[in-house]
């Protein structure tokens, strides 16, 4: 569509320490006012053009407080696309921006394309035209490697489901059409009761594939962070004691071995993939030293390493020999067992790893956790550790639930009818919307497949 | 040596469904116009099913006469059973559909043609489309005259080159033996105009007495009838119905079928023409389905004064003695004489990416054409691009503004854009689910939706407009009136809303509200609704449909207005595609072929994709600013 209101998260990803979504096109007014709550009595419909109002971003589903945030509204047409424009600015970190943009989403507004925003600021006569050949070129070549991307995660598990919700509901659709195209042929009545309970079975998977998406996007933008330290330094608890402090969003990654436990956690916003090694030290040990060496692989991937030393004794060899394999990567030394004298010796520590905090904590009693999440959101925020996957991988994930997350709506919206009392052709309505809304994942449309559909379901003609 | 026999206005090829209704539009808007026929005994004749309209059809044949068209009065006069199917589902897809009396409805719009003014037949194969430069001249005939003409709509239905098979026989003629038009292909060819070659069937006829129907099921006419055209009452043409009857095939049908098989020219390779998923053979349905036990038989009486029933359900192209073993196999059909043996018909149609939605060839100016010519498929398709064809090329002889209906607000412009925007590789046949406004594309509502512009063009009567503004008045009235009403919890209501299993009320309620309850409707609440006044049987339905269904039609119309917003981006007409770097080679291709009117019939077009019209957009933009003035 050309004039439908788009959103998109307008920073870089990575390392700012505010982010932006915008909002642009006729409804981005009221759309955002669904889920801004301002702090004084003016609503944002009745804000000036370019004027910014403080407030709080509310799901208003649950009616949680997402951020506090500041709004900015700026009137068309003296804006970036000459449209009504407004931009949340959030700093509370990827996480809640995301979940800001998926609120605006929810209100209806469409995932921007890539270039999009330029697009119809070049439209709207807001761009030079020297830059028209530029935009045109962009266009294609950033949907085609967006596309591209989607094509390699549709081969996986995530293909084979959307290809299945399509088979459920154009079968469905596809009895409803035939029944209406052809009423006197012998086709089956569609009973109430079976097509409700396909769908909420339906709609139940989707809801299911969404959370994954969740649980999908923080694995794969996580921060790789690797605790690593001596064996019985306190590995354990730290990580335990990293969960407790974020149980709601913890996911347990299946298929992971006894010896490297990885969970992810979101610290102040900050997705972080932890990798809880075994311990490392030299041994004979067959088996631990499989355990070992997947941890120095652990190591090596990391983005971020937590290094771990048991504050009450002395530092060994040991804990020096681990010096040698991270000096090279972003390290905060966490300094156990604050509640017992401290015999390590910080001097030495700072020696050996020159430029990297050094953190006391007493992971059992959970003290000294606080300033360790500071410092990871400082080195966060400062470019110091990012995560290394592709953005654009990342984008497509957020259209992908998007569209799961509407097609679910539509399905909402075909019970709602059906309970009504509403006549089957208005079911189909929002069935082929929500056919539409997985379609859009894979590039398929309703009109091609459902012709063939009708005729290989059913026997008609005269 | 070709004479010059006269001169025309607007010259139309074919007296099937497509012609008639051009030839009476062209000549409705004044113009001398003349009508061509390979029989005068063959105008508007239905070689195939006994019926007009159905699903997506009856709505087609509604727009047709609110567009100032013949075929709903037609068929209003020589019905024998009508039906308003799928009454159980919504109002969007409540379709009439008459079984006609086949020869009353040729003699009754051969009576209307013969006596419109303006109109002249004449029985000749046109064998040559006469142009020069890439404009019309007038067309050549098999006798050796020529017509000149400003306009001509050819609308040759299935006679061209056609060929009749069943069995190991072909026979190369038109429908029902009548004698095909083996020439024009060629001059078409000759003007560079593409072809495909289809194929379509059709089935036995049987005679009545031989048939046993205590055996059958009975399908009776509705009680009530409703008129297709909007001008009559259906006090004007209520009369008695004729019945239908119902059997089934069977597993000894079946067995016939497969053991003959081999016999079929189809399986056989001998027919080439692609035929129609929606419209298959016995044979088809039979290989296909293999599983299905039994598939319904229709037996339709052909007319009042004739003993021939069609055999709806039964296309086939085998060998008259299979057909006639298979027909034999039928509950009550033991007996069974055939009349006439069904056959698959093949013929040679343009391919209709050549047209602009006027059904004008983007190649030739003054070259319009219609109907089953087209690559569609169906009487009431075919006469809804006659029509517009017609009076396409009358607008155009007089110089004025085209008569286009689009997606939102016809089945005509449904039709009319699928086949000229995406092209069909089979006979083109209406379906409701084609369209994807359906709501608000109602078969109630086509002449609200349609005849302002048929006004407009000239094509409807000044009267008939003002009754409609007044039905229109009214409706709206009406509806601001039950929203303002409110009514209150009081005995008489709660008790009549328990009576229909209402829910009672806690408080007032606006009479608007109560009617959007699916358990209640219209003449439910006379009895709390005191001030109402006597309104008509046709207002009510609108006010009850466009009240009760306000959240979808709401719904609807806000994906039209930006549907709508899309058909207004107009793509100049030479703009060259290839020099465009970034589209897609596919999208430049198919752009290139259709040369859409507008970003909406751009994106409309399989193989354009959304990031290929965002090219597109910037392009236009950048053209528009630099002020480059495309050349003409």
């Amino acid at each position: 569509m050309l004039y439908d209101t788009i959103a998109a998260i307008s920073t870089a990803m990575a390392p700012a320490g505010i982010g932006i979504v915008r909002v642009s096109g006729e409804d981005s007014i009221p759309l955002v006012s669904g889920i801004f709550r301002p702090k004084g009595k003016k609503p944002l419909s009745a804000a000036g053009s370019h004027t910014l109002q403080y407030g709080h971003v509310v799901d208003p589903m649950s009616g949680r407080i997402i951020d506090e945030v500041l709004v900015s509204v700026m009137k068309g047409p003296n804006s970036f696309t000459a449209e009504n424009v407004v931009e949340i600015n959030s700093h509370g970190g990827i996480l809640v921006l995301r979940k800001v943009l998926e609120l605006v989403l929810g209100q209806g507004a469409r995932l921007a394309e890539p270039g999009e925003f330029t697009k119809r600021a070049f439209l709207n006569g807001r761009i030079e035209l020297s830059q028209a050949e530029a935009i045109m070129d962009v266009i294609n070549a950033k949907t085609e490697r967006a596309l591209q991307l989607s094509v390699r995660q549709l081969e996986g598990r995530l293909g084979e489901k959307t290809a299945r919700f399509k088979d459920i509901l154009l079968s469905l659709i596809a009895h409803i059409e035939a029944s209406i195209d052809y009423p006197e042929y012998d086709i089956e009545e569609l009973a109430v009761e079976t097509v409700m309970d396909r769908l909420e079975a339906l709609k139940g998977d989707m809801q299911a594939l969404v959370e994954t998406f969740d649980q999908g996007r923080m694995l794969k933008e996580g921060i790789n962070t690797a605790i690593v330290g001596k064996p019985n330094v306190g590995k354990s608890s730290l990580l335990n004691a990293l969960l407790q402090e974020q149980r709601a969003i913890v996911t347990e990654i299946p298929g992971t071995t006894r010896d490297t436990l990885e969970e992810v956690v979101n610290i102040q916003g900050i997705p972080l993939r932890l990798v809880d090694t075994a311990g490392i030290r030299d041994t004979e040990d067959h088996v631990e030293r499989i355990g070992i060496e997947r941890s120095l692989g652990a190591l090596q991937k990391a983005d971020l390493v937590l290094f771990m030393v048991d504050g009450s004794r002395p530092l060994e060899e040991g804990d020096r020999a681990i010096v040698e394999r991270i000096k090279d990567k972003k390290v905060i030394v966490l300094l156990n067992k604050m509640d017992l004298e401290v015999k390590a010796s910080q001097k030495e520590l700072r020696e050996l790893l020159t430029d990297h905090p050094v953190v006391p904590v007493s992971a059992k009693n959970r003290e000294g956790i606080g300033l360790l999440e500071h410092h990871i959101k400082e080195m966060f925020f400062h470019g110091e550790i990012e995560n290394t996957e592709e953005q654009e991988v990342l984008l497509s994930n957020v259209r992908h639930k998007n569209a799961v997350v509407q097609a679910v709506g539509s399905l909402d919206h075909v019970m709602e009818a059906i309970r009504a009392g509403m006549p089957e052709d208005c079911w189909s309505i929002d069935l082929k919307n929500a056919y539409e809304r997985i379609g859009e994942i894979t590039g398929e449309s309703i009109k091609e497949d459902l012709m063939g559909q009708i005729f290989s379901q059913f026997c008609l003609g005269k | 040596m070709q004479y010059l026999e006269g001169n025309y206005d607007v010259v139309v090829v074919g007296a099937g469904h497509a012609g008639c209704e051009a030839a009476l539009a062209s000549a409705r808007l004044g113009l001398e116009t003349l009508v061509f026929a390979i029989s005068l005994d063959s105008i508007a004749m239905m070689p195939c099913n006994p019926n007009i309209g159905g699903t997506s059809k009856g709505h087609l044949v509604r727009e047709i006469d609110a567009l100032g068209g013949e075929m709903g009065k037609n068929i209003d006069k020589t019905y024998i059973q009508t039906r308003m199917l799928n009454k159980g589902k919504g109002p969007a897809v409540h379709s009439l559909r008459a079984q006609a009396d086949k020869y009353r409805y040729s003699l009754e719009m051969r009576k209307v043609m013969e006596n419109t003014p303006h109109l002249r037949l004449r029985q000749a194969e046109v064998t040559e489309i006469v142009q020069q430069d890439g404009k019309v001249l007038g067309v050549g005939t098999a006798s050796g005259a020529f017509y000149g003409a400003k306009a001509v709509v050819v609308a040759t239905g299935t006679y061209l080159k056609a060929k009749c098979i069943f069995g190991d026989v072909s026979v190369e003629s038109g429908p029902n033996g009548l004698q095909a038009a083996k020439h024009l292909t060629g001059s078409l060819l000759g003007a560079g105009i593409e072809l495909f070659r289809f194929k379509t069937g059709t089935p036995a006829r049987v005679d009545r007495r031989s048939v046993d129907f205590t055996r059958m099921e009975e399908q009776r006419g509705d009680e009530k009838v409703v008129p297709f055209s909007f001008l009559n009452r259906p006090e004007d043409i209520r009369r008695e119905q004729i019945s239908c009857w119902l059997t089934y095939t069977n597993a000894q049908t079946h067995r016939v079928i497969r053991e003959n098989l081999d016999r079929s020219p189809l399986y056989s390779g001998v027919i080439e023409g692609t035929g129609p998923r929606y419209c298959p053979s016995i044979e088809d349905k039979v290989v296909r389905f293999h599983d299905k036990e039994r598939h319904q038989v229709f037996l339709e009486p052909e007319g009042e004064d004739t003993n021939e029933l069609y055999v709806q359900g039964m296309s086939s192209s085998l060998p008259e003695d299979v057909q006639i073993a298979m027909l034999r196999t039928l509950p009550g059909m033991e007996q069974v004489q055939i009349m006439r043996n069904g056959y698959a018909i093949e013929y040679d149609c343009i391919n209709p990416l050549q047209l602009k939605h006027t059904l004008e060839f983007k190649e030739i100016s003054g070259l319009f054409s219609a109907g089953q010519f087209n690559g569609s498929s169906g009487y009431e398709e075919a006469a809804a691009q006659g029509l517009v064809a017609g009076a396409n090329a009358g607008l155009k002889v007089l110089g004025r503004p085209p008569l286009l209906v689009d997606r939102s607000e016809g089945y005509v412009g449904v039709l009319i854009d699928d086949l000229v925007t995406k092209g069909t590789n089979e006979p083109y046949r209406m379906m409701t689910s084609r369209a994807e406004y359906r709501l608000l594309l109602r078969q109630d509502n086509a002449d609200i939706r349609l005849t302002p512009k048929a006004y407009e063009a000239g094509l409807v009567s000044k009267e008939r407009y003002a009754g409609l503004q007044r039905k229109m008045e009214q409706i709206g009235a009406e509806i601001r009136r039950l929203r303002k009403t409110m009514v209150g919890p009081s005995d008489q209501v709660q008790e009549l809303l328990a009576a229909h299993g209402s829910t009672p009320l806690r408080s007032g309620i606006s009479l608007e509200e109560l009617l959007k309850r699916p358990e209640l409707d219209y003449g439910k609440l006379a009895p709390i609704d005191g001030e109402r006044a006597p309104l008509g049987e046709d207002v009510v339905e609108q006010v009850e449909i466009q009240v009760k269904f306000s959240g979808y039609i709401d719904r609807q119309q806000n994906q039209v207005a930006q549907y709508r917003k899309l058909e207004k981006r107009l793509l100049p007409e030479d703009l060259e595609y290839e020099k465009i770097k970034s589209l897609r080679i596919e999208a430049v291709q198919k752009l290139e072929k259709i040369r859409p009117v507008s970003i909406g019939q751009a994106s409309r077009i399989s193989g354009v994709s959304p990031a290929d019209i965002s090219v597109l957009l910037v392009y236009l933009e950048q053209h528009k600013r630099t002020g480059e003035v495309w050349k003409k």
